[in-house]
């Protein structure tokens, strides 16, 4: 990012710069598109912060009426569900990522090797999966019949691991950044290749190990797809999965007004500050994220361009 | 003479070949061993599902498993295309998919341009940094965001905007035909910040010296723009594009089947092969029906992404994807 900005096109000749207007008008429309970014989790943090029966008469609004922290004392209260629910993503998103970019990294080392005489087969044969997929049925019966993987974490952490585009990236990365003469003089030194892989490429690949990282950590924490198909179980469930199935009942009470009438009647729902309750969860489950997003960003940017697809 | 020798050149050339097999193993294993994570995850997530597709003309019962099920033809496919569900799945996925497309392409690079424009340096990654933000942000997280604007009850739009505006709160989430307009909204809100930055990295890119030799020539910033800029990025516009259009045929799940809340009254608008393959499948429990479906889109998108290759390469080789 630092790159991206420090270079203005604007010379000294003034056919080389935006007139004042133009400038103020590009200012204002970023502005707005931004406002417009932002807007929407405000609404949702602020309604976190409202008093439930405000929310009840007045709906959803941007500044709560009288502010209160009811729905967080009450989520500190019924703290279980929720550690446990992180818990679950921690574990999936930390173990998930680390074995991902090691699995990633290994298998595009060699196929980046131009001695490697396979490394053509092997390139096919990662970028064919991008191209034809089998579908959902027969991806879900290897997980569930073949593997018997249904209801663990195992379910959410494997199907993610490889992905065919990082190793794409990461094969560009080695064979563009990495210089080919220093791993022959290894190579003649006696070094074996694992040696070079882990003392030479590693270290010289830490921008792009770093972006496939932030991307799977992206990836495994947002996921809930996997959680949809694999898990039946209502503890073990992630964060994600949690606001899913959060929403999934608010649905079904009040598509179902019997239903929600037998809860209220055995007393279920009558202290549960539901409206604001639900949109704490959500600012819960978006937390680390979004808070954490901004110092990453850098290396976003830096995987998006790190090289393309092609070859 | 001759045939006597036939049969022992075969021989002959099946020992090279093991001769040869064995030597480059002995030379690469480290190599193999270094993939062999990556070759077992290959082959169970992507490879065996790839031959699974026969599920699709097999009427499946789970006593004889996959393999010991009848045979059924193409009763699946039969069964599909009669239905009125195949029409209103690959229309929904194709229009919404080409909108889709062009509103990734046309937003994002007239942002990229006029965040080029930008002097104050600050400002610039202050707005690239908000506007990546929805990106990070799963689609349940964005079903709850738009939930809050549109909920019937409580959303802001039935509760405050519209009564301000002096008109009568709509019933977002029963009503078909606003949700072509939301969901395209909903979408580009998503991607916007992703589009932007790959566009600006390319634009940032370019030579300044391009410039420099425009402006001496008195060329305008428009010029400048029309002439420099968007030529010498059409590489990345290409790529971009035809990653896209190769997975017109795969809908983004997230958005179709989270965001409307599994309306059933939106289904006409909001049914796309994605959320249908799904609900046949693990709602319904039709796996052959499912898996045709599937199959399907598979055959038709692996077509499309060649025919969008071969355009493309017919206009310029460089830029076609492989």
């Amino acid at each position: 990012m630092e790159n991206t900005t420090s270079k203005t096109l604007t010379g000294s000749n003034p056919k080389n710069r935006l007139s004042g207007t133009a400038s103020a008008l590009i200012n204002l429309i970023f502005a707005i598109y931004s406002a417009i970014c932002i807007v929407p989790l405000l609404l949702i943090l602020s309604v976190s912060f409202s008093d439930e029966q405000s929310v009840l008469t007045k709906g959803y609004r941007f500044l709560p009426e009288t502010f209160n922290l009811a729905a967080y004392r009450f989520l500190i209260k019924d703290i279980g569900q929720i550690a446990h629910s992180y818990g679950i993503s921690i574990a999936v998103t930390v173990i998930g990522t680390l074995l991902s970019v090691m699995v990633i990294a290994l298998y595009a080392y060699p196929i980046s090797r131009s001695h490697f005489t396979a490394a053509k087969f092997f390139t096919f044969f990662v970028f064919l999966t991008m191209l034809i997929s089998g579908g959902l049925v027969p991806w879900y019966l290897v997980y569930v019949q073949m593997l018997d993987l249904k209801d663990t974490l195992w379910s959410l952490i494997m199907p993610l691991i490889m992905s065919s585009f990082w190793v794409l990236i990461m094969r560009t990365f080695f064979k563009e950044t990495v210089p080919g003469a220093v791993l022959e003089s290894a190579k003649i030194d006696g070094a074996g290749e694992l040696r070079i892989f882990f003392r030479i490429v590693l270290p010289l690949s830490l921008p792009v190990l770093a972006t496939v990282a932030l991307f799977q950590t992206l990836t495994y924490w947002n996921d809930w797809f996997l959680s949809l198909v694999f898990i039946t179980d209502n503890h073990n469930i992630s964060v994600q999965y949690f606001l899913y199935k959060m929403m999934m009942n608010i649905q079904y009470l009040s598509s179902n007004p019997i239903a929600m009438a037998e809860i209220t009647r055995a007393g279920g729902m009558m202290n549960f500050p539901s409206e604001t309750v639900r949109m704490a969860m959500v600012v819960v489950g978006v937390g680390p994220i979004v808070f954490a997003y901004p110092f990453f960003q850098k290396y976003f940017v830096k995987g998006l361009t790190v090289g393309s697809v092609k070859g | 003479m001759k045939s006597l020798s036939l049969p022992a050149n075969p021989t002959a050339a099946r020992t090279a070949r093991q001769f040869v097999l064995v030597r480059h193993l002995r030379r690469f294993w480290t190599f193999y061993v270094m993939m062999l994570p990556g070759i077992v995850l290959l082959v169970l997530n992507n490879y065996i599902p790839m031959f699974g597709v026969l599920i699709a003309f097999k009427t499946i019962n789970y006593q004889d498993g996959i393999l010991g099920s009848p045979w059924s033809g193409l009763t699946n496919f039969e069964y599909l295309f009669a239905s009125k569900d195949s029409t209103i799945i690959i229309r929904n996925t194709l229009l919404y998919n080409s909108l889709f497309i062009v509103l990734n392409l046309a937003f994002p690079l007239a942002f990229a341009l006029m965040l080029n424009e930008m002097k104050n340096r600050f400002l610039s990654k202050l707005h690239q940094t908000i506007m990546f933000l929805p990106y990070f942000l799963s689609m349940i997280v964005i079903s709850y965001l738009v939930y809050g604007f549109l909920s019937d009850e409580r959303g802001y739009l039935n509760n405050t905007l519209l009564p301000a505006l002096g008109l009568e709160p709509v019933r977002w989430y029963f009503t078909k035909e606003v949700w072509p307009v939301i969901l395209p909204i909903i979408n580009t809100w998503k991607n916007m910040g992703y589009y932007t930055v790959v566009y600006m990295a390319a634009i940032i890119g370019i030579d300044e010296e391009y410039y420099e030799a425009a402006t001496i020539d008195g060329a305008n910033k428009w010029q400048q723009m029309t002439r420099i800029t968007i030529p010498l990025i059409m590489p990345v516009i290409t790529i971009m594009t035809l990653l896209q259009i190769g997975r017109i045929f795969n809908a983004d799940f997230g958005l179709f089947f989270q965001v409307p809340r599994e309306s059933g009254t939106l289904f006409p608008v909001t049914n796309v092969i994605d959320t249908y393959v799904y609900r046949t499948f693990l709602t319904v429990g039709d796996i052959g029906l499912s898996s045709a479906a599937g199959l399907f889109q598979s055959v038709v998108g692996f077509a499309l992404v060649f025919l969008s290759n071969w355009v493309v390469r017919r206009f310029s080789r460089d830029n076609a994807l492989f």
